[in-house]
C-alpha cells in the first residue's frame, strides 16, 4: 500500500474548485451552512487546511454502488455529497449542503445524521477525520453508536454542531489542546 | 428535491444490509507526530483516535469524473502558449486495491513546482523564477484497468526552512479518491537516486523502509521516447476490501 504523505503548503494550487464548498447550490431550499474555523493546539487559526466532507443525501442514502439500497430515482439531483473549502486567511471555511438523513448499520442500530469530515493540512502528515453531527437530533445523536462510543461527554460534544443567530451551523475543529476535537482511525 | 425524510429509512427491501470492510494498515502511515518535521508540534491531536467501524458513509465515497476534465489536465506542457522550460518527462501507472484490483474511473489531482523548483502560489517566495508556460497542476482519471497518464516537467529541489539548510527533494503532489471515503490518499511521488531523500523528514516520516520505496517511481527507459521525454512508472496502491472481518 502507498503511504501518506502532507498535503503540504501549496495544495491550493490545484485541489480548491469553485463549486467545491457547494455540495448543493446556494439558495437550494432547505440548504444549511456549516461554517467554523480550524486551530492549532495553540488557539491559533490555521489558515493553509483543507476541509473535505462526504455524507448521505436527505433520505439517508448514497449515490454509490455499495450503498445496497442505491440513491432514491430522481431524489437529489443536485447534491454531490461531497464538500470541498480550502481554510481563509482566518482560519474559516463554509460548506453549503443538505442535511442527511440518519442510516441504517450492518447491526440494526441507526445512525444519527452526520458528515464524516477529513482535515488536511501543512503539518499533517496524514488527513485527520472527524464528525459533524447535529445539534437539533438529541434524541438521534444519543442513540448514534459512534457518539455512544466515545466515554467522555465533553469530548462527545466537540463533534456536534453549535448553531448560530444566523441559522448557520458552527463547527470548529482543534487538532490539539484543551478542547481538541475528537479524530478517528477510519 | 422530493424524498420524505421520515418515510425514508430502511429495512423492508434490504433486509439486513450487509457492506464491504476495508483493511486498516498498521504502521504504514506516518505518525501524526513527528519531530524531525516541525509544523506537527501544535497540528497533531493528542488524544488517542476512536475507532470508526466502516458502515454506510465510510465505504461510500465521492465518484467524481469525466464532467471535471479537459484534454490539457493530464498534459502539464501544453496548457499555455509556449513550451516549459526543463526536462519533459511521461509518467504513468495504475491505482489498485491492496488485493490486487484496478481502481477504475477515479480522480487523481496533481501539484509540483517547475523545473527551478517554485511552485505558482502566493505564499512562496523562494527567489527561482516562475515559468510562464507551466502552472504545475494537472488532473486525470483512471481507465478501466486503473491507468492513469501524465506528461510534465521533471520538478525542481527547493528551500523549506523546516531546519538549517533544508531542501526538499523533487516530488509531485498527489490526490486521489478511490471509491470509498476509507481510501482517500493524499501523498508525494519522488524520483530515483535523488539525494536529498535520506535527508527530507517528510520522506522519513513513513515507518517502514519498504513503504517509504514505494514512493519513487521507477525510471522505466521502454516508456522513454526516443528524443522527446523521459519516462517513469508509478502505482499506487489504495487500501483494499477486508476479506475476513464481518461486522
Amino acid at each position: 500500500m502507498t503511504p501518506s504523505q502532507t498535503v503540504g503548503p501549496y495544495f491550493a494550487m490545484r485541489l480548491p474548485w469553485d463549486e467545491g464548498p457547494f455540495v448543493v447550490p446556494e439558495g437550494t431550499p432547505g440548504a444549511v451552512t456549516i461554517i467554523g474555523r480550524l486551530y492549532d493546539g495553540a488557539g491559533n487559526i490555521i489558515p493553509d487546511g483543507l476541509i473535505e466532507t462526504w455524507q448521505a443525501a436527505p433520505d439517508g442514502r448514497f449515490a454509490h454502488p455499495d450503498d445496497p439500497r442505491g440513491a432514491t430515482p430522481g431524489g437529489y439531483q443536485s447534491f454531490r455529497g461531497f464538500g470541498r473549502c480550502p481554510t481563509a486567511p482566518d482560519g474559516s471555511y463554509r460548506i453549503v449542503t443538505l442535511k442527511p438523513g440518519p442510516l441504517p448499520t450492518p447491526d440494526g442500530s441507526i445512525e444519527a445524521p452526520h458528515l464524516d469530515v477529513s482535515v488536511f493540512a501543512r503539518g499533517l502528515l496524514d488527513r485527520v477525520v472527524t464528525r459533524m453531527y447535529f445539534p437539533d437530533e438529541q434524541t438521534a445523536n444519543a442513540a448514534d453508536p459512534v457518539l455512544c462510543s466515545i466515554a467522555a461527554q465533553a469530548r462527545r460534544a466537540t463533534l456536534i454542531a453549535v448553531p448560530e443567530p444566523e441559522g448557520e451551523l458552527r463547527f470548529d475543529i482543534r487538532l490539539q489542546g484543551d478542547r481538541e476535537t475528537v479524530f478517528f482511525d477510519v | 428535491m422530493t424524498a420524505d425524510v421520515s418515510t425514508s429509512l430502511i429495512t423492508p427491501e434490504i433486509g439486513k444490509l450487509v457492506l464491504p470492510s476495508y483493511e486498516r494498515p498498521a504502521g504504514l502511515h506516518p505518525p501524526l507526530d513527528f519531530d524531525g518535521y516541525r509544523s506537527t508540534a501544535l497540528r497533531h491531536p493528542q488524544q488517542p483516535l476512536v475507532l470508526l467501524p466502516h458502515r454506510l458513509t465510510e465505504v461510500t465515497g465521492p465518484l467524481l469524473g469525466d464532467g471535471l476534465i479537459t484534454p490539457t489536465d493530464s498534459d502539464l506542457t501544453t496548457q499555455h502558449g509556449g513550451e516549459p522550460q526543463g526536462q519533459r518527462i511521461i509518467l504513468t501507472g495504475r491505482v489498485l486495491d491492496s488485493d490486487g484490483r484496478p481502481v477504475p474511473d477515479t480522480l487523481i489531482e496533481i501539484w509540483q513546482t517547475n523545473a527551478a523548483g517554485r511552485y505558482r502560489h502566493a505564499r512562496e517566495h523562494h527567489p527561482a523564477p516562475l515559468d510562464p508556460n507551466f502552472d504545475g497542476i494537472g488532473r486525470a482519471i483512471t481507465d478501466a484497468g486503473g491507468r492513469y497518464r501524465f506528461v510534465t516537467i521533471q520538478p525542481g529541489s527547493y528551500p523549506w526552512g523546516n531546519h538549517y539548510n533544508a531542501w526538499r527533494p523533487a516530488h509531485i503532489h498527489f490526490s486521489l479518491f478511490g471509491r470509498a471515503f476509507t481510501q482517500r490518499l493524499v501523498t508525494q511521488m519522488y524520483f530515483p537516486g535523488d539525494p536529498l531523500l535520506p535527508l527530507d523528514p517528510i520522506f522519513n516520516s513513513v515507518p517502514d523502509e519498504k513503504a517509504r520505496q514505494r514512493l519513487i517511481a521507477d525510471f522505466d527507459i521502454e516508456l522513454t521516447q526516443p528524443e522527446w521525454a523521459l519516462g517513469y512508472h508509478w502505482d499506487i496502491v489504495l487500501r483494499g476490501r477486508d476479506a475476513t472481518v464481518f461486522e
